[in-house]
């Protein structure tokens, strides 16, 4: 290989043009005839059905359990309690293990008679049908001690402290750059505002859900909900004490992650534990309200944001304050200040983390974790600050544009925000808006129109991937990566195709085994650029054995060709000079009597393929500043709402997204992730709240009936349009991942075009019609 | 979900029967409420009567007015034509609920049986006078958003919810009720369904040996101009935060007969009888309408979270009527 990086061109040698294109699912007939197996949906020879049993109460102390009733019920296989959970080898319950699994929480259930959280598993039911274990669980009778629980980080009861480090571990609690305090007490212009969200909670379609067979004494396979079958695997092994490899994770499909699917969860280990108790493979799926306590959710927070300017609008410092809820054991707090530091040339910044504990399960990344909260206090305070001095909301955006990262200093590795900016504003009509807030009327309704920036990193990581070409021009492409719903099997089929020079139905590509080679967990946007670009290494390594193989066969027109001077295209190997002069690859191989040829690769992603220095393991992430280059996809959210005056409903009439994150891969399912993704973050802006009694410290809306997601009705006819970004820097694919920046701005897009139209700042989220008709009313 | 049998009842009488001897038996009709509850351990029934064969069907005009059988569904009940055309309130209300798939199962006796949201009632873990008499309600203090402002008591907050009970309330629809003996009484729906007062368990004045046959509907010309508004989180699928009923025969700008009911705002479908009184001999203005919207709400206890609901109440009241007007 040469210094200098691989890099895929479209177009280029090897490519047929095929990466872009729309091309429709290749799974999407698996999906729609039900043949694609979720991991609730594997009939195993002999399966029973685990079901969870959880705690009524919030905090308090089981002081017996009687599982004799249940035990006899028709079918029940077993109950396991605290008293009889099979040991396992770790637990997460003290911290060098929770860091050793991997573990999101610092607390397995089942391994203690304490209760710290309502909805904490407290027996699991095993029997020969779902329903009987349903009954069954129902019958488990518990005694708890009831002790008072604190609710969250505004309970007087609660200890809001600061924590060294937030995230488990990845975030500074206390981050400074320049003089921040006094740079703003110097500023003519000083903006204070607090930002309140409510809990969130990811509920992807297909619920957490395990099947766990024991194919031995010391050897497991799991089929299992999950983001990323490698990090399920070491946290399974870790905990069971097996060697990895005796460990199997399976995922095929999955119906939605959004985070909550990004670590391993209790339910998981538990299942594994009751299958090994049968002797027989066991399969739990959560019910839609355990959803609401399995598996973290976007934790209730505070956001205060200080904003310093000078008169023309330029910013002179940022002083964010995050106060949150977290676990009894875990530090969680997802990291808002990341963005808020990085959106705007400003010389001073400042963040500091409190948390607060309460009998709450821990928090988790969902969805833009971090960029979504924070970029609603930075883009809502934008707003305000254009508001204040009479300045256009998007030239207060240019007026302040970053153009280098303003946190260290580095360029950008490549930025379109400037061109997201004007396509969008263009494609909007932002132009035709009323300077003026809330004079813009539609009959009896308000009108507004907002706008706010995205932005994403892209974090390092790295993956592999196999390739098998075989001599009749089919070729199976294999990695354990996981597709999310989202288009992973589609892109990679591409990618595929065009770095073999082969028609996309001659790739076979397969995904989500750890018997694959390793790819990364598919959570921060890593999954396309680290995926695509391990498999187009793994194809140039065929290339480079197809090349030997050909110099030296004598009856090969590059017979005797130095290696270097030959390059693969469209399928064939040819000399870059004159590129009549090759052959195809079947050609090659059936003249070798070569049936099939293998190749590895690794992709890196982010600063590690920058700095060609091995980021570590796979999944290691957040070693991102390590290259000469920032690495960031930007982006904007043009939003327009229509607002009741009278009741103060709030209806997204118009959306415009413009986004410039690298390579897209597929122009289909591109659009598709950020309409989904501004639609998750519609529902954050508009609808979704969590609510959690203020004594009982339980949630009182765990299902979909009254925890608000939007529905057709909510959502108008979105445009979406990417800026052609060409990004040598970042990986082999020049590829930013688009899952997440898809929602990072939407909230305050939306609550900026409320403000717009209504005059009234709604600062705390979600912003239902009693908070816009109370905010109009004053 | 507790372990229960099936039987399917052929007449009113079999279907009574069997309640007889099973007494916490449940009819079944659309299941839509139902078998949620029962999923969900609120309800627990041994016996499940499926009732969706007994003759209580057809949307029929009589002499006097409108009879829409019980097991007839919300679609086709929001759809026919003269309902849409003669009573168009109920139509609307019918066509705001829930979603198409709901409605396609769901039957009108069932809706008005239909229990609260309330998010205490539907978990059993938590205390709840009306699912177990005398636990408490820690909704007085709790997540009362979306709770009752109106018919309110220390016991319960429970909003009813639904929306073809708030038009039915509006238009005196009268609930046709047959025992176990053949016997039929009908009950003004005004009655029909109880405040909590001390006893919220109970919710109807249905008797364990009644089941609902039919609903009937006076023809009036406050039934042909009628309106439907429903404010909501979302622009669907939602319980009402607020909705209103409303029917008005204005004759030379003069209002000569007023109907106007609440949703979401009451332990039962709300009537605001003070208010109509308010508007009749009124000229049918915006001023009257608030006067009225002000009455409608006269007495409503809020609690933390439901302030909003009494300004909110009224201004959908003063809408529905303003569009009523203007249609």
């Amino acid at each position: 290989m040469d210094n200098e990086p691989a890099f895929f061109e479209t177009n280029g040698p090897g490519t047929g043009g095929i990466v872009g294109q729309p091309l429709d699912r290749v799974d999407g007939f698996a999906k729609v005839t039900g043949q694609a197996k979720y991991s609730a949906e594997y009939k195993l020879p002999g399966l029973t059905y685990g079901v969870l049993r959880t705690s009524e109460i919030a905090r308090g102390k089981i002081q017996s359990i009687d599982t004799s009733v249940a035990a006899k019920e028709p079918g029940v296989l077993a109950i396991l309690t605290h008293l009889n959970l099979p040991k396992l080898a770790k637990t997460p319950n003290d911290p060098d293990s929770k860091k050793a699994i991997g573990a999101p929480m610092g607390f397995l259930p089942l391994t203690s008679d304490q209760v710290h959280y309502a909805g904490q598993p407290v027996a699991l039911v095993v029997a020969d049908t779902y329903d009987r274990a349903v009954h069954a669980a129902s019958l488990v009778k518990v005694n708890y001690a009831v002790e008072k629980p604190v609710v969250s980080f505004l309970d007087p009861k609660a200890q809001v402290f600061d924590p060294e480090k937030v995230q488990d571990g990845k975030t500074p609690g206390h981050t400074r750059r320049g003089n921040p305090q006094e740079a703003f007490a110097a500023s003519p212009i000083q903006l204070t505002a607090t930002y309140e969200h409510a809990i969130n909670h990811h509920n992807p379609m297909e619920p957490g859900a395990t099947t766990a067979v024991w194919e031995g004494p010391d050897r497991v396979t799991v089929y299992e909900s999950t983001q990323g079958v490698t990090r399920t695997q070491k946290a399974l092994s870790a905990m069971l004490g097996l060697p990895t490899e005796q460990v199997r994770v399976v995922t095929k499909y999955l119906g939605g992650g959004f985070g909550c699917k990004g670590s391993t969860w209790p339910h998981t280990i538990l299942t594994v534990q009751a299958a090994k108790a049968v002797g027989r493979p066991v399969r739990l799926s959560l019910t839609r309200p355990q959803q609401f306590t399995s598996m973290g959710h976007r934790e209730d927070q505070h956001q205060t944001l200080k904003l310093g300017a000078t008169r023309e609008g330029r910013l002179t410092a940022l002083i964010h304050e995050k106060t949150s809820t977290t676990s009894p054991w875990d530090n969680y707090a997802e990291p808002n200040s990341r963005i808020i530091n990085l959106l705007y040339n400003c010389p001073a910044f400042e963040s500091t983390y409190q948390l607060g504990r309460a009998n709450v399960m821990t928090s988790t990344f969902t969805r833009a974790p971090g960029e979504a909260p924070g970029s609603f206090a930075i883009e809502c305070s934008m707003d305000d600050l254009a508001a204040q001095l009479g300045i256009d909301p998007l030239q207060i955006r240019l007026l302040n544009y970053a153009d280098k990262d303003p946190t260290n200093g580095k360029p950008w590795s490549s930025k379109s925000l400037k061109q997201c900016y004007a396509r969008g504003a263009e494609l909007f009509g932002w132009s035709k808006r009323n300077p003026k807030n809330g004079a813009t009327r539609q009959g009896r309704y308000l009108m507004g129109m907002g706008m706010a920036t995205a932005s994403y990193p892209v974090h390092n990581n790295q993956g592999t991937a196999r390739i098998r070409l075989y001599a009749d021009g089919h070729a199976l492409v294999q990695t354990g990566a996981t597709d999310l719903g989202t288009g992973t099997y589609t892109v990679m089929t591409q990618v595929a195709a065009d770095s073999l020079g082969i028609a996309p139905d001659k790739v076979r590509f397969e995904l989500g085994d750890t018997r694959l080679p390793t790819a990364p967990n598919s959570g921060g946007s890593v999954a396309a650029g680290t995926v695509s670009s391990s498999i187009y290494m793994a194809a140039q390594d065929v290339w480079q054995k197809l090349t030997k193989l050909a110099i030296q066969d004598k009856k090969s027109p590059l017979y005797r060709a130095k290696a270097a001077d030959v390059v693969a295209e469209k399928g064939r190997l040819v000399l870059k000079t004159d590129k009549t002069k090759g052959e195809d690859f079947m050609a090659l191989m059936k003249r070798a009597d070569m049936p099939d040829i293998e190749g590895s690769g690794q992709g890196k992603y982010g600063a590690g393929y920058e700095t060609g220095r091995a980021p570590g393991p796979a999944d290691s992430g957040h070693e991102d500043d390590k290259g000469g280059h920032s690495m960031h996809s930007f982006g904007v959210h043009f939003c327009e709402v229509r607002v009741d005056p009278e009741v103060g409903t709030v209806r997204v009439t118009r959306w415009v997204s413009v986004h410039g994150a690298g390579r897209i891969l597929n122009a289909k399912t591109a659009r598709s992730q950020i309409i989904g993704g501004s639609i998750f973050g519609i529902g954050n802006a508009l609808m979704e709240e969590t609510f959690r009694d203020p004594n009982l410290a339980r949630y009182t809306n765990a299902s979909l009936g009254e925890y608000h997601i939007p529905v057709n009705a909510d959502i108008p006819d979105m445009t979406v349009e990417f800026i052609d970004e060409h990004d040598p820097y970042i990986n082999a694919m020049g590829v930013k991942g688009i899952g997440e920046i898809s929602m990072v701005g939407v909230a305050a897009a939306v609550a900026n075009a409320v403000f717009h139209a209504t005059g009234k700042r709604i600062r705390s989220l979600p912003i239902t019609p009693d908070k816009v008709m109370n905010s109009l009313a004053v | 979900m507790n372990n229960f049998s099936y039987t399917p009842a052929a007449t009113a009488k079999e279907a009574l029967g069997l309640r007889k001897d099973t007494k916490e038996a449940a009819f079944i009709a659309g299941g839509t409420t139902l078998l949620d509850l029962m999923k969900a351990n609120v309800e627990a029934h041994p016996q499940l009567i499926d009732i969706n064969q007994l003759p209580f069907k057809g949307i029929q005009e009589t002499a006097d007015g409108l009879r829409i059988g019980a097991l007839e569904r919300m679609s086709d009940v929001g759809e026919n034509a003269l309902v849409m055309q003669q009573y168009p309130v109920i139509a609307e209300a019918l066509l705001l609920s829930a979603s198409p798939q709901l409605r396609n199962m769901a039957s009108i006796g069932g809706n008005l049986l239909q229990r609260t949201r309330c998010g205490y009632f539907r978990d059993p873990a938590f205390p709840c006078n009306k699912r177990n008499p005398g636990s408490g309600c820690p909704a007085q203090v709790g997540d009362n958003r979306n709770l009752a402002i109106l018919g309110t008591s220390e016991a319960c907050i429970a909003t009813n919810p639904g929306d073809l009970a708030v038009a039915l309330v509006a238009l005196d629809a009268v609930v046709v009720l047959e025992n176990a003996k053949g016997k039929q009484r009908r009950v003004p729906l005004l009655d029909f369904h109880l405040l909590p007062g001390t006893t919220p368990q109970r919710e109807t004045i249905l008797e364990p040996d009644e089941l609902i046959v039919a609903v009937t509907v006076p023809a009036a010309a406050h039934a042909r101009k009628s309106h439907y508004v429903k404010v909501r989180d979302r622009a669907s699928y939602a319980f009402a935060l607020v909705s209103a009923a409303v029917g008005l025969e204005v004759q030379g700008g003069q209002i000569r007969s007023a109907r106007l009911a609440l949703g979401g705002v009451g332990t039962k479908p709300w009537r605001a009888l003070e208010a109509e009184k308010m508007l009749v001999g009124r000229a049918a203005t915006e001023e009257t309408f608030r006067t009225a919207a002000a009455a409608a709400v006269r007495g409503a206890q809020p609690r933390e979270h439901n302030r909003f609901k009494v300004e909110m109440a009224q201004k959908t009241l003063v809408q529905a009527l303003q569009e009523l007007m203007a249609s």
